[in-house]
């Protein structure tokens, strides 16, 4: 029981870092109709931008500083490069973000080098905050959620009961309409690439240091971000939530429970063959299971439920 | 007669590459762009002809290749029947088939991003499955084979990698050919019309599930070739042959070379994996110069390099004297152009060599000129360069826009001949 909720702890926190990813890569979607492949390369220059600030400052300017950084890159990128390919449609679009994720990790390589760079946890919050039953809940980790949490509730405010946030619904629901009332469609869309990507770059500055901070950690992170918002249901943030959670959650416990198909093949009371070339399904355990159990979760979903959980319209 | 000259001069073209080009890296390079040839096509079939983008298209590739590396090894210890190496890539082309047909079924029931996103869940799927099947895959290491597996015809043993690469180059030429065919099938034409607008494609009375699956299955049996042919050229397949990369670089080498025409992924996929392959001992910057052009060809011009050519087929058509007032402002852009890229290039190594923290050397020679990335000077040059270039390139531009104008107003105007 306490092993479960502490992997049950570290589950929600993978998955509201996940969730943070998650929001701004669905706003973009639902709004724009454009799936933005670079979103987790977004997360990758905030992990670096708050490397290079907290060597500079610290941890705590870097918090505020990186992810602004990192949205106005973005909205850079879409003002001056999305926005051209626009009219030669989604798909278009979605190899150029394609690209720029290519883009990106190799100008971070250039920049920083191929090898992990050693951003720390600050020394404020190294220790633990508390023990319970054997485990060490680290300060940082609880901080992590704090923030993760707070941005949520901050961003469903925004959303909920701001003036912005109406005018950012509306253009998700139907943007030719907002425009006929006066709205410049395209800078909104542009504001919100950026406010994505920042929101990208804060999982970034919070994740970087548990994750490791490196070239690769883009390409790790990205796809299973498309897992989460496709099993979610596109354009609906509670949705994102609630997969990125159970991802985060399903993962994690697949990894710290390492149960194997071997021992229940024992239990049926089948022998192993060892010497067959399929011997390894019966060796295979959760825990080897885990990377594919998102994408596993991604093929069904689209089988099944196109929709997504929460989704109001297809893929 | 006129419709055959270009497959007779492929054909000879092929015959003779290895007397020109003998040595043994050539022969390997040759041999590769060949297989990759039919890779490019068959994503060709799914991207410019079907409407179809993948992430995961190099699941079919690597999954032939390792089916055709298994099979090699156990003809050699005797546990299977004896299939001549000649008709090996069938076998690929057939295991291609039976995945394509498989995961076909449940990924083409729509088209757009719902399939994109789909292919990539597959991709990576069958990409973690090769590290965690270990008696299958044999995780990073990947698998060895021996072609060399007995006499064939007139004393054929694959062993030389001359042999090697006449039957790819027969078995590149007969795929090009068939998917060419392909195209001008009925089947062909409305997989284009599913592309266009699926909508009425199923007024007239198609599905257009069924014809992406077709297109689907098809395309991943000639990816299925590719990658037989991959396993018997290299003699090894790794996860790499089934990764997300490998996808990501057919699907750049199709788009540079243009998805809008048929010797599109031809162009592609020759001048990327010569390029690749030249280019990755001399710089570090490789992927990102690929990065930069797949997208600078997405934003400038989205039909590819063949696209830049078709662009000038009414003109050449009418008659090749329009052509000659395009050379002047096409070369001014040009060189323009290449200036540019040129101070680019210099600074992106530049700082290439900075970063790089296990680099011993302190010279860094650029061009074929050293220089110290680490005094002044040769920023300033290059930047000067760069700078300089980009604006000849802005003022180049129009006019050479304009002359293609006139050229093909001129076409219009003039009769034929």
């Amino acid at each position: 029981m306490e092993s479960f909720i502490f992997a049950m702890f570290n589950g929600v926190l993978y998955g509201m870092l996940l969730f943070l990813l998650a929001s701004g890569l669905t706003l973009i979607f639902s709004m724009m109709g454009v799936l933005n492949f670079a979103h987790a390369s977004f997360f990758m220059l905030g992990a670096y931008f708050a490397y290079q600030i907290s060597e500079g400052l610290n941890f705590w300017a870097a918090l505020i500083v990186a992810p602004v950084i990192v949205g106005m890159v973005g909205a850079g990128i879409e003002r001056w490069g999305l926005r051209p390919v626009h009219r030669y449609g989604h798909v278009a679009e979605l190899l150029f973000t394609f690209g720029v994720a290519y883009v990106i990790e190799e100008l971070v390589q250039m920049i920083w080098g191929r090898v992990p760079v050693p951003y720390e946890i600050p020394d404020a919050m190294a220790g633990a905050l508390f023990t319970w039953q054997g485990f060490d809940y680290s300060i940082y980790r609880v901080f992590m959620l704090v923030v993760s949490v707070a941005i949520f509730v901050a961003l469903f405010a925004l959303l909920t009961y701001t003036r912005i946030g109406l005018i950012i619904r509306a253009a998700v629901s139907d943007p030719t309409h907002v425009a006929t009332l006066g709205h410049d469609i395209p800078r909104i869309f542009m504001w919100t690439f950026g406010f994505g990507c920042a929101l990208a770059g804060v999982a970034g500055v919070v994740g970087g240091n548990v994750l490791g901070t490196e070239p690769a950690m883009a390409i790790q992170l990205g796809p299973i971000v498309f897992v989460v918002i496709v099993i979610g249901g596109l354009g609906s943030l509670g949705g994102a939530l609630v997969a990125a959670l159970i991802i985060g959650i399903v993962t994690r416990l697949a990894i710290f429970y390492d149960y194997g198909v071997g021992s229940l093949v024992l239990a049926l009371g089948l022998e192993i063959d060892t010497t067959s070339m399929l011997r390894d399904f019966t060796r295979i355990t959760t825990a080897q299971v885990a990377p594919v159990l998102p994408y596993l979760m991604l093929v069904l979903m689209l089988i099944f439920k196109p929709r997504g959980l929460f989704g109001t319209r297809d893929v | 007669m006129g419709r055959l000259a270009p497959w007779i001069a492929g054909a000879i073209v092929m015959m003779a590459l290895p007397h020109v080009f003998s040595s043994g890296f050539a022969l390997t390079l040759m041999s590769q762009i060949g297989l990759l040839i039919v890779f490019a096509l068959a994503y060709n079939m799914l991207l410019g002809q079907g409407g179809m983008l993948s992430f995961g298209h190099a699941v079919y590739f690597g999954l032939a290749g390792y089916f055709t590396v298994h099979y090699l090894n156990f003809i050699y210890e005797e546990e299977v029947p004896y299939i001549p190496v000649t008709l090996i890539p069938l076998l690929g082309g057939f295991v291609g088939l039976f995945f394509g047909i498989l995961i076909g079924y449940v990924s083409t029931r729509r088209a757009g991003t719902t399939f994109a996103m789909i292919s990539l869940g597959f991709g990576e799927m069958v990409t973690a499955l090769t590290l965690v099947l270990v008696a299958i895959f044999n995780g990073e290491d990947g698998i060895q084979t021996d072609r060399v597996i007995g006499e064939e015809l007139f004393g054929v043993t694959y062993g030389p990698n001359i042999e090697v690469y006449y039957l790819i180059a027969g078995w590149c030429l007969l795929c090009t050919l068939a998917m060419f065919l392909l195209t001008r099938t009925p089947f062909g034409r409305i997989s284009n019309a599913v592309r266009d607008n699926p909508e009425r494609v199923e007024f007239i009375g198609y599905s257009s599930q069924r014809i992406r699956w077709l297109a689907f299955s098809l395309s991943s049996f000639f990816a299925g070739i590719a990658g037989a042919l991959h396993a018997v050229n290299i003699e090894h397949v790794g996860f790499e042959q089934v990764s997300v990369l490998q996808s990501g670089l057919v699907l750049f080498m199709v788009y540079i070379g243009g998805t809008g025409s048929f010797v599109g992924p031809i162009i592609g996929a020759t001048l990327l994996y010569f390029l690749q392959s030249t280019l990755t001992g001399v710089t570090e910057a490789w992927v990102l110069y690929l990065g930069v052009m797949f997208v600078a060809v997405i934003m400038f011009f989205p039909g590819g390099l063949a696209g830049l050519i078709t662009m000038h087929q009414p003109i050449w058509r009418v008659h090749a004297r329009l052509l000659a007032p395009l050379l002047i402002p096409y070369a001014r852009f040009f060189a323009a152009l290449v200036a540019s890229v040129l101070g680019c290039i210099g600074l992106i190594e530049m700082l290439y060599f900075r970063s790089s923290r296990l680099s011993t050397e302190t010279e860094l020679v650029i061009f074929g000129i050293e220089s110290d990335p680490f005094s002044a000077a040769p920023w300033i040059v290059f930047t000067g360069i760069a700078v300089a270039g980009g604006f000849a390139v802005r003022k180049t531009l129009p006019s050479a826009v304009s002359a293609w104008n006139t050229a093909i107003a001129d076409a219009r105007v003039l009769p034929r001949g």
